[in-house]
């Protein structure tokens, strides 16, 4: 089977977040990036895919420099090759550009399974899945929780509110990731020695045949025109010491009379 | 029609429309009076066609209803081919669409369709100069960006319980049927049931009121203590992620990153210190308290009310006191 997972990597959750001069978009001065963490689902999906029926599995990355380590620590988690997809002509480029790169860069491969987090931790979009899915023509299940394989055939679940479908299907198919799909193993420093050998290509917007002004920010339809820290909460009527049956009666009042939200 | 019109996608499950739903047809109507156009709301699902009078009071011009069995489940490709032509027929700029499960996956996929821009998860939307510009949380909400869009049409999920209904009556369309040219047969990926999550509760993501539960609840047994609460309250149960992985309750409850992102009118962490996972998940909220020993836990720099003492002590009697004045009431 051949399997390709799509990766992001993206700010630390514990950053703090610091905007930058321009005034739209982060100071990435004093960042740590990391592996989105909802991809590290779908690459541990896509291994246990591989090693149970055989076959590749191959990463993608949109981005720039810094993407490469992102690519290093999924091919030392096991994967068998990567893409890194790097192109001044990316930069600034929207959920619609970034699908429209990765599609370029699936197109040609033949992929059975094309696997992404359910979305990419900060920027939150979880758009890049199902539009993949759209500019390939092949059916997608989004944030998937559970998995259960016969053959070709799959049984997904996806998580909605207070319930869950149940999706069945062949492949080829582009699934998104959710917590609770599996539990995502760490490299091993077999696998990080292994990971430097491992082919990790660079692939730019020539060699996929796109069109420069249909990507990047030129291509872009919607732009970060701001970008501000929330504003700050007044600070909150804090009970302490006192008696926990007073406490208690004192916050029923204040909701009931203040806040009016019981 | 035209490209100052806005298209709302109406969702059902079942028989029910989906409240967030009208909080976007709402949302809708105010930004196509502000822009000088027309709304028109999509309803899809055969249970619908009894509903749709439901909306009426909400303002549309328009009310489109796809009744055919196809649309009983959720079903992307189908959805999004129904969604992608009613736009096109409409020639709508704007459409608009709840970020619950279904939306912030029909979007995308509709969208991509249209080859449009798409801003998810939104808490504002403002119309300036005749454009839309919209607000959302990013970077675990510790920012807000402003998003502005080029190209037509423009797609937006809003997210749910922050945009307020507010009536507009006046026409009462009759429903104009849409059918769409699919061939059900050829889907080799489809939705064949939904089944309820165990309990049968209140989904964090959909209740006014959220009580949740952290790492201090110690163990499973001592999740009825919220439980009872959020029961008292008519609200739902929620935890933290460190709940969710300790294994004392189930992901489906867990709120913050890796789980859901909530608003409910009202959110009362209890035993939770507030780990910036957890805050991305419910800063939007409208009222937050924090039950806490640690008079230092980060939760209380958020919260609209507090009190700092032992959970065990003070969430039964907090449960008494809202059942009395429930009783009384």
């Amino acid at each position: 089977m051949k399997i390709a997972v799509c990766i992001k990597q993206v700010p630390d959750t514990e950053t703090k977040v610091k905007i930058a001069a321009d005034g739209r978009s982060l100071d990435e001065s004093s960042v740590t990036f990391v592996v989105s963490p909802y991809d590290e689902y779908a690459v541990e999906e896509a291994l246990r895919v591989r090693d149970q029926q055989g076959g590749e599995v191959v990463a993608f990355s949109v981005g720039e420099e810094r993407v490469a380590s992102a690519l290093r620590t999924i091919l030392a988690m096991g994967a068998d090759r990567a893409v890194h997809l790097k192109d001044a002509a990316f930069q600034g480029s929207d959920a619609l550009g970034l699908s429209r790169i990765l599609a370029a860069a699936l197109k040609g491969e033949g992929f059975d399974l094309i696997l992404f987090g359910k979305q990419a931790v900060g920027t939150d979009r979880g758009q890049v899945g199902p539009r993949v899915a759209e500019l390939l023509g092949l059916p997608h299940v989004s944030v998937v929780t559970h998995l259960a394989w016969e053959g070709n055939r799959f049984t997904a679940q996806r998580e909605i509110e207070g319930a869950h479908e149940i999706v069945e299907g062949a492949l080829p198919v582009v699934l998104t990731a959710q917590k609770g799909l599996n539990e995502p193993r760490y490299a091993s420093l077999k696998g990080i020695l292994a990971a430097k050998k491992k082919e990790l290509r660079v692939v730019g917007a020539a060699e996929l045949g796109l069109d420069p002004a249909s990507i990047g920010a030129a291509g872009a339809r919607t732009r970060w025109e701001k970008l501000e820290l929330p504003p700050a909460r007044s600070a909150g009527k804090i009970l302490k010491d006192m008696d926990p049956s007073a406490a208690a009666a004192e916050l029923v009042r204040l909701l009931r009379q203040e806040a009016k939200v019981i | 029609m035209g490209h100052q019109d806005v298209l709302v996608f109406v969702e059902c499950r079942g028989d029910q429309i989906k409240r967030p739903s009208l909080e976007a047809l709402s949302e809708g109507g105010r930004v196509a009076r502000a822009l000088g156009g027309k709304l028109v709301a999509l309803c899809a699902g055969p249970g619908t066609r009894d509903r749709v009078s439901q909306l009426a009071d909400l303002g549309p011009d328009r009310i489109l209803l796809a009744d055919d069995d196809l649309f009983s489940l959720y079903q992307p490709e189908a959805f999004a081919v129904l969604l992608a032509d009613a736009v096109r027929s409409t020639e709508a700029g704007y459409v608009l669409l709840s970020a619950t499960a279904m939306g912030r996956d029909l979007g995308p996929r509709a969208a991509a369709k249209l080859e449009a821009g798409l801003a998810a998860d939104c808490t504002q939307v403002e119309v300036d100069g005749g454009e839309l510009r919209v607000k959302r949380p990013v970077y675990s909400g510790k920012a807000i960006a402003t998003v502005r869009f080029s190209g037509n049409p423009v797609f937006v999920t809003l997210r749910p319980n922050v945009f307020p209904l507010v009536n507009s009556p006046g026409k009462n369309p009759q429903p104009e049927p849409l059918k769409i040219d699919f061939d059900a047969s050829r889907l080799a990926v489809k939705t064949v049931k939904v089944e309820a999550s165990e309990g049968g509760e209140q989904d964090v993501s959909e209740a006014g009121i959220v009580v949740s539960g952290g790492r201090a609840m110690k163990g499973p047994e001592n999740f009825a203590l919220i439980r009872d609460l959020a029961k008292a309250l008519g609200g739902a149960t929620g935890a933290s992620r460190a709940a969710v992985d300790a294994g004392w309750i189930d992901h489906q409850y867990q709120v913050g990153q890796t789980g859901k992102v909530v608003s409910p009118n009202l959110y009362i962490a209890c035993g939770i210190s507030g780990a910036i996972q957890h805050l991305a998940g419910m800063s939007s909220s409208k009222v937050i308290v924090a039950i806490n020993k640690d008079p230092e836990a980060p939760i209380f720099k958020l919260a609209d009310y507090g009190i700092v003492g032992d959970l065990y002590e003070i969430l039964p009697r907090l449960t008494e006191e809202v059942r009395k004045l429930k009783g009384n009431s």
